[in-house]
């Protein structure tokens, strides 16, 4: 997550209340969960204002407007907040408590651009379906739209749609292929029996899809040109930030592999291999792979760490520079995190997608149990357990570490932010 | 006559050994070879607890609702098995041949006994024929190999008891029964009869399949 | 002496299918043996093997299979004869077979095969008809030759991630609908959508949210009664059910096992609560993540039986007053067999109703609805045909309620199609519920 205004987040240390959510039951009936702004300034919530009559509290106030249906609270990366709001049965998205103009029959899925800038929804009206940026509709409509994806600024906007009538239980027709991709609401010249994971390119002006173009073959398509080798499956692609070339794993006799532009990519193979990803500077690969039947470990650059696990390994992240990777691992029911292929020694209920300081050295996560949530630096816990917790975030120097949580007794239900000497935690 | 009394009770008594256990050893080791390779769910769930938790209940006579339901079946088929691994095994004539060969010998059946035992496996064979005759869901099954090998593991029994009894050409029918015997041993890795070497195995996957994974009983 | 391997079947020929029709119409006898000999040699193994020639051809089987039963004891409908007429003839003649045998052995290993394992406990040597018919069916996918309707759900499958064509938003309204209807009956209650690090995940089938929304009106009553921190997702993966598995798409069954499980992880669940239906166990349980190479569900996956049972267990649910007609219970294949609930349901039952008579067959014995393993998908067609293979169903069902049972509780989706449609057939006149449908009745609900 690029967080361009970090510079600008209050990194005083220091601890502050910034609401008591304690008080919001004695102002609202119907109070949903709570979530924090990236910088922590704010917390805000679903709520009752009256019978059929819904707002976001935010702090300590609700916002002005109500609306009869809010769902899904998101914040930006610039800490604005959206919901997707109804009035009298029209949708739309409301920023920061306010609507935009365009109403829809139903909106959903809300994606940001990086700096938070560009917010985009999937849309329906007259059961129609098309994406809305910044209030703003596609002019083309399509009869169903999937895989809702964006580029990296936000600017552009990818998606899976029918591209011909589909007449309802035409096998036939539909192995002919009837799907494309739609960007900006452009659609693609060929048609495919399936496409599913779309990415852009890291300039926003390509986009790569996982296609089927029959029952059985797989492949990848670059803005509608096919690879051309099929495969018997394929998972989501990714474009080099480096050199714009396209990589993705493919299964070949039963086990899976890199491929790159068509053409092999890693010399080995695996029993899985998924969500690969690409250091900042492209010049890394590293994906999730099966080294052998349920066991699970990071590979980079297809060489796989000696430490694996049984049950599942999720959220990869490569440190800035692109020399570290840490991830979630999870062995017989419980969870860890590990960094460059050594497992932190405690085991959680829960753990959170982990996040490196801006300076590589260090590693943090949100950890549960037993139903209470604390944050981890490199395997070493804060002393102090939270109701709620948000990711920790580093400040730009990676000294300090910003926690965001609602406290248990004796601070019941209070949300503080709070900046903390990352040695406070680590000793 | 003598020599080739000589040969089949001597070189050809080895030959079948061999390519018995050189057989079911060949068989198992490229079975659990390819299974490394291509079924790996063999491996995976395998579990020497439930897989022997099945194998119990289905080596006991009996032991599971099937044996239940269908006991006449039920007894024949473990007396028939039963006999034919018992009796070659403690019949005192083969016995004999032990020590004469290498001085080895061990606790035998009275010779009226075997005799009652031959008579019992014959007629199991016979129960068997009837069977695949007479019964449409077995009939349907059956085909020419399945009457080859009733008749492979029929005919050392039908020949030794020929043999015991004295009856007319019998010496000859001794050397059969040699050969006989000698067919059913080496037959049993490469004909169906291999079911007697690959059973535990099915049986315990099935077995672990259902008591690991899906906590239930399999029979 | 030996009979011949194909006997066709005439009264399943009268079925028109398209699917199969046009799917036949398209092979060549080399286009067969290319692509048989292929799938054989990259997909099966020492399993194929060794279940071919372990069979000693004794029929044992025969009694366990509905079909049989109910055909008379017709040995073409036998497991070990349904294996005959398929893969033995296949291995034989290596391949070397032509369209209309595939069209046989479609019909036979898709609409006459429930692949409910039952008769894996009446083999001896536990040979696994159930995998030998998933074969045969993975071979007449890779060939083209699928009944027109299953094969369009599995279209749906791929397209949209679920069973019934429902698009993404009409998911998300469907959880609002049915969360305002609910809120009528109790105006504190919530369907709460995608809340991360929510205790569970409660997934359902799509012909819940397409044909039974009340099933998820209820859930959420329950859930909300017994107080359970559960969410359920805004985005596809959100289906548990997948035909997928049925007609031997495997690289979608895992495409869709995935989307599943990797929402489950993004919603940061302890783990999956599903619905009440028992093909989507088998795949989420120990069929859809072997295929990804997760030896087990990477985050648990609970039935509703096994879910209801701990609500009561520990008193998260009480009852208000019990069911009081005479009840009966449908063990489901693919949870008893396949996971062995069968104790566990019948606490829930008896701690729903005043009285439980229960069927015979019962537990891992009990009969298959003859619906599920993806036959009631194969399409209307096929109806008949399931009916008449399961007279013994029928019979079962009819001598449990000459014994007094008025309902049938059955917690599984395809079983419920399929009694239906036996019920209905024989005139048989009982109730069918899910036991979601009792608790919903019996329960005490918050105001
Ligand atoms: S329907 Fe069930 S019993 Fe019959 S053959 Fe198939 S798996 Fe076996
Ligand atoms: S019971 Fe087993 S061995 Fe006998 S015919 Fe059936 S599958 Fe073959
Ligand atoms: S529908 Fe029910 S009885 Fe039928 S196969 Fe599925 S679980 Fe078994």
């Amino acid at each position: 997550m690029a967080m361009h205004n970090l510079n600008t987040w209050d990194w005083e240390t220091g601890k502050k209340l910034v609401v008591d959510t304690t008080k919001w039951k004695d102002m609202f009936g119907w109070i949903e969960e709570p979530y924090a702004s990236p910088d922590g300034e704010r917390i805000a919530a679903v709520v009752k204002t009256g019978d059929m009559e819904f707002s976001v509290c935010e702090n300590d106030t609700p916002w002005q407007n109500t609306f009869d249906k809010i769902w899904y609270l998101k914040f930006g990366s610039d800490n604005r907040l959206t919901a997707l709001v109804s009035d009298m049965g029209a949708w739309t998205v409301a920023v920061d408590g306010v609507a935009w103009e365009n109403t829809f029959d139903f909106v959903w899925n809300t994606k940001f651009g990086a700096d938070g800038k560009n917010i985009t929804v999937a849309a329906q009206k007259d059961m129609e379906y098309f994406a809305v940026t910044n209030d703003i509709p596609w002019e083309t409509r399509f009869s169903d739209l999937s895989n809702l994806t964006i580029s990296h600024d936000g600017k552009r906007v990818a998606g899976v749609v029918p591209t011909v009538m589909i007449k309802q239980g035409d096998i036939f027709q539909f192995q002919e292929g009837c799907y494309s991709a739609v960007v900006d609401g452009k659609p693609w010249d060929a048609t495919f029996v399936n496409l599913w994971g779309l990415a852009f390119s890291h300039d926003s002006e390509h986009v790569a899809a996982e296609v089927r173009t029959s029952l059985y073959d797989y492949t990848i398509a670059v803005d509608g040109v096919l690879w051309d080798k099929v495969y018997t499956s394929v998972w989501m692609p990714q474009f080099s930030p480096a050199n714009g070339s396209v990589t993705a794993p493919v299964r070949i006799a039963g086990k899976w592999t890199l491929a790159q532009d068509g053409k092999p990519f890693w010399d080995r193979s695996f029993a899985q291999l998924w969500h690969h990803m690409y250091s900042p500077d492209g010049k890394k690969i590293a994906a999730v792979v099966a080294t052998k039947y349920g066991r699970w470990t990071i590979a980079v650059n297809g060489i796989p760490w000696s430490l694996t696990f049984g049950d599942l390994i999720t959220d990869a992240v490569f440190s800035p520079d692109g020399n570290r990777i840490a991830c979630i691992g999870k062995e017989d029911g419980k969870w860890t995190i590990a960094v460059d292929g050594r497992a932190w020694g405690e085991k959680y209920d829960m753990v959170w997608q982990p996040v490196f300081s801006p300076d590589n050295r260090k590693v943090a996560a949100k950890v549960e149990r037993n139903g209470h949530y604390t944050t981890v630096i490199d395997g070493k816990p804060l002393k102090k357990s939270y109701k709620a917790l948000w990711n920790p975030v580093f400040s730009p120097d990676s000294k300090k570490i910003l926690i965001k949580g609602i406290e248990g007794d004796p601070d019941d239900g209070k949300y503080f932010r709070q900046v903390l000497p990352v040695t406070d935690i680590t000793g | 006559m003598h020599d080739i009394y000589n040969f089949v009770s001597g070189p050809l008594v080895w030959v079948s050994f061999i390519i018995f256990f050189g057989g079911s050893l060949y068989r198992l080791i490229s079975m659990a070879v390819l299974a490394r390779k291509k079924d790996v769910f063999v491996y995976e769930y395998m579990s020497l607890k439930f897989g022997l938790r099945s194998i119990l209940h289905w080596i006991i006579p009996f032991g599971t609702v099937k044996w239940r339901k269908n006991p006449l079946f039920t007894i024949v088929t473990f007396t028939f098995h039963i006999c034919i691994i018992f009796i070659p095994i403690f019949l005192s004539a083969h016995i004999i041949l032990w020590k004469e060969s290498w001085g080895i010998s061990w606790w035998y059946i009275s010779d009226t006994a075997a005799d009652v035992l031959a008579i019992v496996v014959i007629a199991s064979c016979i129960f068997f024929l009837v069977r695949r005759i007479v019964l449409p869901e077995v009939k349907y099954l059956t085909s020419i190999s399945d009457y080859v090998i009733l008749a492979i593991v029929a005919a050392p029994f039908i020949t030794g008891f020929w043999t015991y009894h004295q009856w007319p050409g019998f010496k000859v029918m001794g050397i059969i029964h040699i050969v006989a015997g000698e067919i059913m041993l080496a037959a049993i890795p490469f004909t169906r009869l291999i079911h007697m070497i690959f059973f535990p195995f099915t049986r315990g996957y099935m077995g672990s399949e259902f008591g690991a994974i899906r906590h239930a009983k399999d029979w | 002496m030996a009979e011949p391997a194909i006997k066709r079947n005439d009264e399943s020929y009268k079925i028109v299918d398209e699917g199969i029709d046009k799917g036949i119409a398209r092979l060549s006898p080399e286009k067969i043996e290319q692509v048989i000999n292929k799938v054989l040699a990259a997909e099966t193994g020492a399993r194929l093997k060794t279940y071919v020639e372990t069979c000693v051809h004794c029929g044992l089987c025969s009694e366990a299979c509905h079909y049989y039963l109910s055909h008379d004891n017709d040995p073409k409908f036998s497991p070990a004869g349904k294996v005959k007429q398929t893969i033995w003839e296949i291995l034989k003649r290596k391949g070397k077979v032509d369209p209309e045998f595939i069209r046989d052995a479609s019909r036979i290993a898709s609409t006459e095969c429930n692949l409910c394992r039952r008769c894996a406990m009446y083999c001896p040597f536990g040979i696994d008809i159930a995998y030998l018919m998933s074969v045969v069916r993975r071979l007449c996918h890779m060939l083209g030759v699928t009944q027109l309707y299953i094969q369009d759900t599995a279209h749906s499958h791929s397209a949209t991630l679920n069973q019934m064509w429902v698009k993404e938003d009409e998911w998300i309204d469907t959880l609002f609908w049915q969360e305002e209807e609910a809120q009528d009956e109790i105006s504190s209650l919530r369907i709460p959508i995608e809340k991360e690090g929510s205790e569970i995940f409660y997934s359902v089938i799509a012909p819940e949210p397409k044909f039974r929304a009340q099933l998820i009106y209820q859930a959420a009553v329950i859930m909300n009664a017994a107080g359970v921190d559960f969410t359920m997702p805004a985005t596809p993966g959100w289906d548990n059910s997948d035909q997928c598995m049925f007609t031997g798409d495997y690289e979608m069954m895992g495409r869709l096992k995935k989307a599943h499980f990797e929402t489950a992880m993004r919603l940061k669940v302890k783990r999956i609560v599903m619905g009440e239906c028992g093909h989507a166990f088998r795949s989420v349980y120990d069929v859809g993540n072997r295929w990804l190479a997760w030896k087990m569900p990477p985050i648990p996956v609970t039935h509703a039986v096994e879910f209801y049972y701990e609500l009561l267990k520990q008193g998260k649910i009480k009852i208000a007053k019990k069911y009081d007609k005479p009840v009966t219970f449908q063990d489901p294949c693919n949870i008893i067999r396949g996971k062995g609930l069968h104790e566990k349901a019948r606490y829930v039952v008896e701690a729903l109703c005043e009285e439980f008579i229960e069927m015979h067959p019962n537990r891992e014995h009990n009969y298959c609805c003859c619906a599920g393993g993806g036959v009631i998908n194969t399409g209307p067609q096929y109806k008949m045909k399931r009916i008449k293979g399961n007279r013994i169903k029928a019979e079962q069902l009819f001598a449990t309620k000459t014994r007094g049972a008025k309902v049938i509780i059955a917690p599984c989706h395809n079983c419920h199609g399929g009694i239906e449609d036996i019920l209905h057939h024989h005139g048989l006149d009982m109730e069918l519920h899910f036991l979601g449908d009792i608790i919903y009745k019996v329960m005490e609900k918050p105001v």
